[in-house]
């Protein structure tokens, strides 16, 4: 579904990304991890097409399509979901009203006419249940006055009305306890499936408790420095990331 | 260039929707002001004496004033001697219905997207249309004329109601109230006047549509409307106009009246064409509209949704003078471009337990200057009084500017009166989050900018709001910053 050969890329003069490589495919859950600044935000960003980050080299193939040409829009109508760090507050726009906007853009990329009102109804109610929201939060301003928590969820809940193909994860977990932290996992772990795939950013071990990945990457210094399977995971939390850097350092 | 500097540049692609003209026949008065031409507008419409002698004191008046210069636009003189004052289609006679109206002139107005006679079949708004300076057509009058509700064109009104008009007219803006309300009393050509009689509830909105058409015209409308004890009315009004190379200039007078327990609502959709990127051409938009709550319990409500003309200086305002009366002023206000605006409103409390709320959002993109400007004046004797007021701002880019210029004044101090401010940008931020969910970028700014004047955009009767919000969109795509 994903494949990133040697991306590099950098903010301002600062080279962040030293070449990243990563095969994602359909039915994975891969874990980014890695130290505070070792650039695993940045790779949600390029992915999701953030303009402040140029890309210096490398290649992005998704699903056949070279996806460092396309627009941050084109993108996710390809199929590309982000779950912010930090869901920006819209005054006025109802999460309702953006989601029939978004879903109504992305049918129509697709060429399908837009959702009636009440099969969209439907739709969300269904969804809504999915993801364990209320109604209520989703008739408000989006993310104004939001908790931690409601920003997070209501996240998860435009990622279950997109049906994306790649979800990227960026710190979903920062900020939770540890009842919001298992409601948001629990809603991704009810979209999984053998044809969608997911990367999720964190620093913390924490969230793969709830959800499982199959492969984790230690990224650091811009490079991905180790994979390996879940149990790297609990490794890395066990003895913290000093012997990553130590090992990197060595292999210099 | 960063991409949202590019953007910017390229700001305003869409043209001016409204900028045809018609090849109408026109009955012109020749260039320039004197009281020769105030005479000849007056005797054009058949006018009684006392009209005549009101004119001229007007028009005296103004001989004696000089043109504002405290609002925050700025403009080359305008040459009074170099604009034609009165501009009538050429007609047989007064049409009494519709199939009697030129054709090509009801082309003009189905190209506004208006039809009279389609509104007249299906949407129940009772229209005025109102061509350079005459009206020429009144929906709906006879089936208003059954309750007692008088909706026809001032110069009607003159002709068969004179004794509501000698009452009212000028009892809100005086003639000689400031220079725009002295020109426009001296010259006014047409208009829309309405009288909703004791205790009935006007059934449907009423609506006039303004289009200035002719060249070199100046359009002087004057609409007076009177809501006597414990009547209701909704008035909704729009105007478009040409695109031109040259300014023009439209000084309008609007007074509205509300006697002891009426409720006037008035809305506009101000669409007057703002000039080109360069900031070449558009309105002049000098207008003044004041409401006067007159009876105790009566209410008046300005909405009004700013998105034309070159510049605008308008300050819809209420006199509160009955005890427990209540004022409104709801506004959105967009410039682009080169647009200036300088507007806001004026709630002025003299009777006991007056409320009056103001509700501003200004957003200024490309090299527009946009301010707000309002006064709220408790007097002495208004015990009681109470004011909220938010004005808020949002930048488009970083070559506009948004001012805000609040007065307050109160000389009693049972008075409460609240002020809140605030200015933001439209965030890249905000934009990605939207573009990440597939949604462009034009609609972006659409989907921000709507929610951020949903407040007002919510006071507006339903057919106006869609309308709106379309234009909102229009008017600012392309101008992300």
């Amino acid at each position: 579904m994903l494949t990133i050969k040697n991306l590099q890329a950098k903010i301002g003069d600062k080279e962040i990304l030293k070449g990243i490589n990563l095969k994602v495919k359909a039915g994975e859950v891969h874990a980014i991890m890695g130290p505070n600044g070792s650039g695993k935000s940045t790779l949600a960003s390029v992915l999701s097409g953030r303009e402040e980050y140029e890309v210096t080299g490398g290649e992005v193939d998704f699903e056949g399509k070279n996806l460092l040409e396309l627009e941050p829009e084109e993108r996710a109508r390809e199929g590309i979901f982000m779950a912010f760090q930090y869901p920006v507050e819209i005054p006025g726009v109802s999460t309702i009203n953006f989601m029939k906007t978004a879903l109504n853009q992305i049918r129509e990329h697709r060429g399908q006419p837009p959702l009636d009102a009440v099969s969209f109804l439907q739709l969300m109610k269904e969804k809504m249940k999915l993801v364990q929201i209320d109604q209520s939060l989703l008739n408000r301003s989006l993310n104004e006055g939001f908790s931690g928590g409601e920003k997070k969820r209501n996240e998860i809940f435009q990622m279950a009305m997109l049906e994306p193909k790649l979800s990227i994860l960026d710190e979903t977990d920062s900020g939770l306890d540890i009842d919001a932290l298992r409601i948001v996992a629990n809603g991704v772990n009810a979209l999984r499936s053998k044809n969608n795939a997911t990367i999720v950013v964190t620093h913390y071990q924490r969230l793969l408790d709830y959800i499982v990945p199959d492969f984790v990457h230690v990224l650091y210094k811009g490079r991905i420095v180790k994979s390996g399977g879940k149990e790297l995971a609990l490794e890395l939390e066990a003895k913290g990331y000093d012997w990553i850097k130590t090992e990197a350092a060595l292999a210099e | 260039m960063s991409k949202d500097n590019q953007v910017l540049e390229e700001i305003t692609s869409k043209e001016y929707e409204h900028g045809w003209t018609v090849n109408l026949e026109t009955d012109e008065a020749p260039k320039g002001l004197n009281e020769d031409i105030v005479r000849f507008i007056s005797a054009k419409k058949g006018e009684p004496e006392w009209l005549l002698e009101w004119r001229l004191k007007a028009f005296r008046a103004w001989l004696q004033m000089t043109e504002p210069t405290w609002p925050n636009v700025h403009y080359p003189a305008i040459n009074y001697q170099d604009i034609i004052y009165y501009s009538a289609p050429k007609q047989k006679k007064t049409a009494n219905s519709l199939d009697e109206v030129d054709p090509e002139l009801l082309k003009t107005f189905e190209k506004l997207g208006i039809s009279l006679t389609e509104q007249k079949r299906l949407t129940g708004v009772a229209v005025d249309a109102v061509l350079d300076s005459v009206s020429v057509a009144t929906t709906f009058k006879e089936k208003l004329a059954e309750m007692g509700i008088i909706f026809c064109s001032f110069s009607e009104a003159v002709k068969e109601h004179p004794e509501l008009v000698k009452k009212y007219l000028g009892s809100v803006v005086p003639m000689n109230d400031n220079y725009f309300a002295a020109l426009n009393s001296a010259v006014f050509s047409d208009g829309s006047f309405c009288y909703i009689p004791k205790g009935v509830r006007c059934p449907m909105e009423l609506s006039t549509y303004f289009r200035i058409n002719a060249a070199n015209t100046g359009q002087f409308e004057r609409t007076l409307i009177v809501a006597d004890e414990g009547s209701y009315v909704s008035y909704l009004e729009g105007c478009t106009a040409p695109m031109r190379d040259e300014n023009q200039l439209h000084a309008a007078v609007v007074e509205l009246y509300a006697l002891k327990d009426a409720e006037i609502k008035y809305s506009t959709v101000q669409n007057w064409y703002p000039g080109d990127k360069e900031g070449k051409g558009g309105i002049y938009n000098f207008v003044t509209k004041r409401g006067l709550c007159a009876g105790d319990h009566s209410k008046i409500s300005w909405t009004q949704v700013e998105t034309g003309s070159a510049i605008t200086w308008k300050y819809p305002s209420c006199i509160l003078k009955g005890d427990y009366s209540s004022g409104e002023f709801y506004s959105v206000a967009v410039t682009n471009n080169y647009q200036q605006a300088d507007t806001g409103t004026k709630m002025v409390h003299i009777g006991k337990h007056t409320r009056s709320r103001i509700v501003s959002k200004g957003i200024s993109a490309g090299k527009s200057q946009n301010s707000y400007r309002g006064q709220v004046h408790v007097l002495k004797r208004a015990a009681h009084a109470r004011n909220f007021s938010q004005c808020d701002s949002l930048l488009m880019g970083d070559q506009c500017g948004a001012h805000t210029f609040p007065y307050i004044d109160i000389e009693n101090p049972t008075a409460k009166v609240e002020h809140e401010a605030t200015t933001s940008k439209i965030g890249e931020d905000q934009i990605f989050y939207c573009l990440q969910r597939g949604i462009d970028e034009e609609a972006a700014v659409a989907l921000i900018v709507n929610g951020y004047a949903k407040e007002v955009l919510n006071q507006l009767p339903m057919e106006f709001a869609v309308e709106a919000q379309k234009l909102l969109a229009l008017t600012l795509e392309g101008s992300v910053g």
